[in-house]
């Protein structure tokens, strides 16, 4: 397999604070899918920030599809970008743009012309269920609309890798399962999918998933499984 | 299909309509633009008074036989005339006639200019030969003052440049100081549009965290900002301009009314009509440029 993600001792430290993130190392392989958990505040977030170039580490090495992420330069990172969908745990919508408009701003900004635009659109707001709010503004959508909008938002240009940050945390157990089993979906297309959660029950709905704990900054991986290749004489 | 056929298609430039003070924004460049107007009208028409005034004036002359005795002023005056005649730099020597300068004094002593004993000096309107620059034009002159003194003493001789250069001099400077009051107001301007960028990426700061997370450039974030302002502009722009060549027009005629030769020749060509309904791309473009700077440049500090 392909190795998609590959931390290396990364440390993320905000400001002269303590480090939020301690000697985090471990590898992703493409087309898997992984769970990351951890009580509040363990940095599960940080992480995932990390993960979709929100932020770069204070010390430490990735490398994100094949390059150095650390070193980067500015004018790449849009373009590393448009491969990875994100889920931010407050949705973080357009305010004034319409669902339809808010599923279908990556694409625009990716530049597809609108003709292009009209199929995919209305097959993702149907994926979520909310055909009938195509022109419903965010601030109309209840907590779960709106995380439906986020996911579709996230997901919409196929992206190679998916990070979503508690993307069940405001659905019903039903949209939930729904949610995961469409991540499930695209993750047998090949995309690598992380899903940031507290609810373990989650977990058992993909059982080909690994699980990535956090607490207190540090990564926990006792099998060693995340490392890559395994250690020698680990399973 | 009907539901989705009927609707209007997804649009990321209205990203940004919403933002506070547009159309106060609109206002300011409609302010702006009209004053700047103002200032290049008033910079086109002293300078074209000023080519005017330095055309007329060019290579002309006044001889002044100052006699009081009548007879030896005729004298002295034809010895003059004859000498100009004789000179290769003048092109034409034109003695004034006694009614013409009887019309020329009657504002200031009324009938009493036709008095033939008031000893009133022989005139003689001199035109130079066309010369290839100010120095050959003032070399000329010297020579035509030496020529016509030695013909006469009672000779003098005016420069028409020479004695209007103060109101010639007045006109450059207020065509200058036009031209830097435009230029001013194009970098307060820019100025306004770089204070108005920054307030609202402030303003959109969420929204725009959100386009870079999705892989959008600092570009396409500076086009959304350069779209809307350059509306305001191109609205207030529009507006200033029709504004402000309406006063202009006005003012124009009030000018013409007056009959006066030298304010009279403060008017604007076609040319310069077409420059001044211009002006608003310009700002346009100013604006466009100054907004795309000030955006980029603050992402440039963001990640």
């Amino acid at each position: 397999m392909t190795t998609i993600v590959q931390f290396e001792n990364v440390g993320l430290r905000y400001g002269t604070g303590a480090e939020t993130l301690t000697d985090i190392s471990f590898s992703l392989q493409a087309g898997s899918f992984y769970f990351l958990s951890g009580a509040s505040g363990a940095g599960k977030t940080s992480l995932l920030k990390l993960l979709y170039l929100a932020q770069r580490p204070s010390r430490g090495v990735i490398r994100l599809f094949g390059e150095d992420a650390v070193v980067l330069p500015r004018e790449r990172l849009p373009g590393f970008r448009r491969r990875i969908g994100v889920v931010f745990q407050d949705f973080r919508l357009v305010p004034h743009l319409s669902t339809w408009d808010n599923i279908a701003l990556p694409l625009r900004v990716a530049g597809i012309a609108d003709a292009e635009i009209e199929r995919p659109v209305r097959e993702m707001l149907a994926w979520v269920g909310l055909a009938e709010r195509a022109d419903a503004k965010p601030a109309t959508l209840s907590g779960g609309e709106q995380q439906r909008v986020a996911i579709a938002r996230a997901v919409i240009t196929r992206p190679e890798m998916l990070v979503a940050d508690e993307p069940t945390g405001n659905v019903d157990p039903d949209m939930a399962d729904r949610l995961i089993h469409l991540f499930g979906s695209l993750n047998a297309i090949g995309t690598t999918v992380v899903v940031a959660t507290h609810d373990l029950h989650l977990v058992s709905r993909i059982p080909t998933a690994q699980m990535m704990r956090l607490d207190h900054g540090r990564l926990l991986d006792p099998t060693g499984a995340l490392r890559y290749p395994p250690p020698r004489g680990e399973p | 299909m009907t539901l989705f056929a009927a609707r209007r298609r997804p649009d990321t430039t209205r990203l940004l309509d919403e933002a506070g003070g547009v159309r106060a924004m609109t206002w300011v460049m409609a302010i702006m633009v009209f004053l700047t107007v103002l200032a290049a009208a008033l910079g086109l028409g002293t300078a074209s008074a000023g080519r005017l005034l330095d055309r007329q004036l060019a290579g002309r002359l006044t001889v002044q036989v100052v006699e009081g005795e009548a007879a030896r002023r005729d004298a002295a005056a034809a010895r003059v005339l004859a000498v100009l005649r004789t000179m290769p730099e003048v092109a034409q020597a034109t003695p004034v006639d006694r009614a013409e300068l009887t019309r020329l004094l009657r504002p200031w002593l009324g009938s009493d200019a036709a008095d033939a004993g008031l000893p009133v000096p022989a005139m003689i309107d001199v035109d130079l030969a066309a010369n290839e620059d100010g120095a050959a034009e003032d070399r000329a002159a010297d020579r035509v003052v030496a020529r016509v003194t030695a013909a006469s003493k009672a000779a003098r001789v005016d420069r028409h440049a020479r004695w209007m250069s103060p109101v010639s001099g007045l006109m450059r400077s207020v065509t200058w100081l036009a031209a830097g009051v435009v230029l001013l107001m194009a970098g307060a301007t820019a100025a306004v549009v770089v204070l108005a960028a920054r307030a609202g990426l402030e303003a959109h700061r969420a929204t725009i965290e959100v386009m870079h997370m999705l892989g959008s450039t600092d570009v396409q974030v500076a086009r959304l900002f350069q779209r809307r302002i350059a509306l305001d502009t191109g609205i207030g722009g529009i507006v200033g301009t029709v504004v402000a060549l309406g006063v202009i027009a006005l003012i124009g005629g009030q000018l013409a009314a007056l009959g006066s030769e030298l304010i009279g020749g403060v008017t604007l060509g076609p040319a310069d009509w077409v420059l001044l309904a211009i002006l608003p791309l310009g700002f346009v473009a100013l604006a466009m440029a100054a907004a795309r700077f000030a955006v980029t440049r603050a992402l440039r500090r963001t990640l």
